[in-house]
């Protein structure tokens, strides 16, 4: 993407708009806004990105679009999830407005996603959230239902995660996927933290997280202590300060497409 | 999000501000990226001018993927050092379960830092020297002030990897990068709840959008004037934000 031609191509479309923001220079423009303008306008940033690169979205990549698709499939999971456990009575009064901020949070990225691959948009599936039976109380035990989350988010950074390298021909939509995985984890940690557990993941195992060994595979591969090609836990293992299962939880490891789908499988219908 | 009550802060400047800023703001947010990855006339240094503490030597960063390292790794010494000063001197009557999560976040920083320092060696450590620091500003005494220094440190952190991820060339740096950001975006979220319990804001709307769900991102230029606060040693950053191009 030339991103100096799209810059001469705006002002085309809206030669006022530094008009318009006359109170600010360019540069401080670009420094106090950029979070704030790159985040309400992500639609539009990924819509002309994508224009600019590649025509239609009809002519996106195969591999960005395949990346969309995938992270729309979970955050329509996410999203009924939370929507059908909206204001259920079974969550703690405490609890309901972080519920509802994720429940809005997953909707608005179902609709960030829709607007980007527009009619390459997968339709939402049906769902399960007994896991084919698994979980019987889903709905009516918050312990049932917070345990779910958790997995939900935690899976949800480590498979947008996996995706980074994918995006990386498209910038743009890389930076919005990078932020949609940062709110995953905020979510995580929160739950987490409403669960009791730690922020952050501690180990390679369900039971480690407090949760029932069927969800183990949304753990496999955190207990790694290796990170690009050095041992942290041996380079740091004259620290007293430093644990184990510090160097463990000091990093989130990814997933890929391959492992994240038999770990929702269950979920969709 | 009409129901503001559970809100532990204010956005009504930027609420009110929403709706005429909505027309202008798809423009906007795509010259603010250009400017970040095409103006360099006026981007000469970033540090700040006139300051009044003691010069320390001037540490320019080198440039591409390398440059983005050294950028983490000064943000990770500063924030490993962040809290080993919050442990060097406890605040009064400090909880244990406080007591373990500052123990927690020190720990993870500090193996960032180790990472850094180990895995780029030539490449970053050569580049950018053990830094050293001043929290004169930060009152370590006062549990309140070192949840909100610590929680601001966490959020420059998140938006910094957040803003610099597209100008990675190499996957694997990428993946890295990645690997990290969440962890520090896990303890923000932890931070916030702390400061504002049972509330939404651990994620609430000067954090993360309402309307589109993301997460902060702030370009390398938004953040090293803020780091460079507390460093002693002069960051010069201008080859670096110069040589970054989305990948």
């Amino acid at each position: 993407m030339n991103l100096q031609n799209l810059f001469s191509e705006i002002e085309k479309v809206d030669g006022e708009i530094f008009d318009r923001l006359a109170h600010v220079s360019r540069r401080s423009l670009f420094s106090s806004l950029t979070k704030k303008t790159i985040a309400v306008a992500a639609p539009a940033i990924m819509a002309s990105a994508l224009t600019k690169s590649y025509g239609q979205s009809s002519a996106l990549p195969q591999g960005v679009k395949d990346v969309l698709n995938f992270a729309l499939a979970l955050e329509y999971l996410e999203f009924t999830f939370y929507d059908y456990g909206h204001n259920l009575a079974m969550i703690p009064n405490n609890y309901k407005p972080a519920f509802e901020l994720i429940r809005q949070h997953e909707q608005v990225h179902v609709r960030l996603l829709k607007s980007v691959l527009g009619s390459e948009a997968i339709p939402m599936p049906k769902f399960d959230f007994s896991a084919k039976g698994t979980f019987m109380d889903t709905f009516t035990n918050f312990a049932t239902f917070s345990a779910i989350a958790q997995t939900f988010e935690d899976t949800g950074v480590r498979a947008y995660k996996g995706q980074a390298p994918n995006l990386q021909a498209a910038p743009a939509i890389l930076q919005v996927a990078l932020q949609i995985h940062a709110t995953e984890a905020a979510h995580a940690a929160n739950v987490r933290y409403m669960r009791g557990q730690k922020g952050w993941i501690t180990g390679g195992t369900a039971a480690m997280q407090g949760l029932p060994s069927v969800v183990d595979g949304s753990y496999k591969g955190e207990e790694n202590t290796v990170q690009a090609g050095v041992d942290l836990a041996s380079a740091l293992a004259g620290d007293s300060r430093i644990t184990p299962a510090m160097v463990m939880q000091a990093f989130d490891e990814p997933l890929t497409k391959e492992q994240v789908l038999p770990l929702v499988a269950p979920f969709f219908a | 999000m009409e129901n503001v009550t559970n809100r532990p802060e204010t956005t009504s400047s930027a609420a009110a501000s929403r709706r005429s800023f909505l027309r202008v703001a798809g423009a906007a947010a795509v010259t603010g990226g250009l400017l970040t990855a095409c103006s360099h006339a006026d981007e000469s240094s970033v540090t700040p001018n006139g300051s009044a503490r003691a010069a320390g030597p001037t540490i320019s960063l080198p440039t591409g993927d390398v440059g983005i390292l050294a950028f983490a790794y000064v943000l990770e010494q500063l924030e490993a050092a962040f809290y080993e000063m919050v442990l060097a001197k406890p605040y009064p009557n400090m909880s244990s379960s406080d007591m373990a999560l500052w123990s927690d976040i020190r720990g993870h920083e500090i193996i960032h830092r180790a990472l850094f320092k180990a895995a780029v060696g030539a490449g970053t450590a050569a580049n950018v020297p053990d830094l050293t620091f001043n929290f004169s500003s930060i009152d370590f005494n006062n549990r309140a002030d070192v949840l909100s220094n610590a929680e601001a440190f966490e959020k420059t952190g998140v938006g910094a990897y957040n803003g610099a991820g597209k100008y990675i060339k190499d996957a694997g740096y990428l993946t890295l990068a990645g690997k990290i950001v969440s962890v520090e975006t896990r303890h923000h979220s932890i931070l916030r709840e702390l400061q504002y319990p049972y509330s939404d804001a651990f994620a609430g709307p000067t954090i993360v959008t309402s309307d589109t769900g993301l997460h902060l991102a702030y370009e390398p230029t938004f953040v090293l004037p803020i780091a460079q606060k507390y460093i002693n040693e002069t960051l010069d950053a201008s080859a670096l934000v110069k040589s970054l191009t989305p990948a």
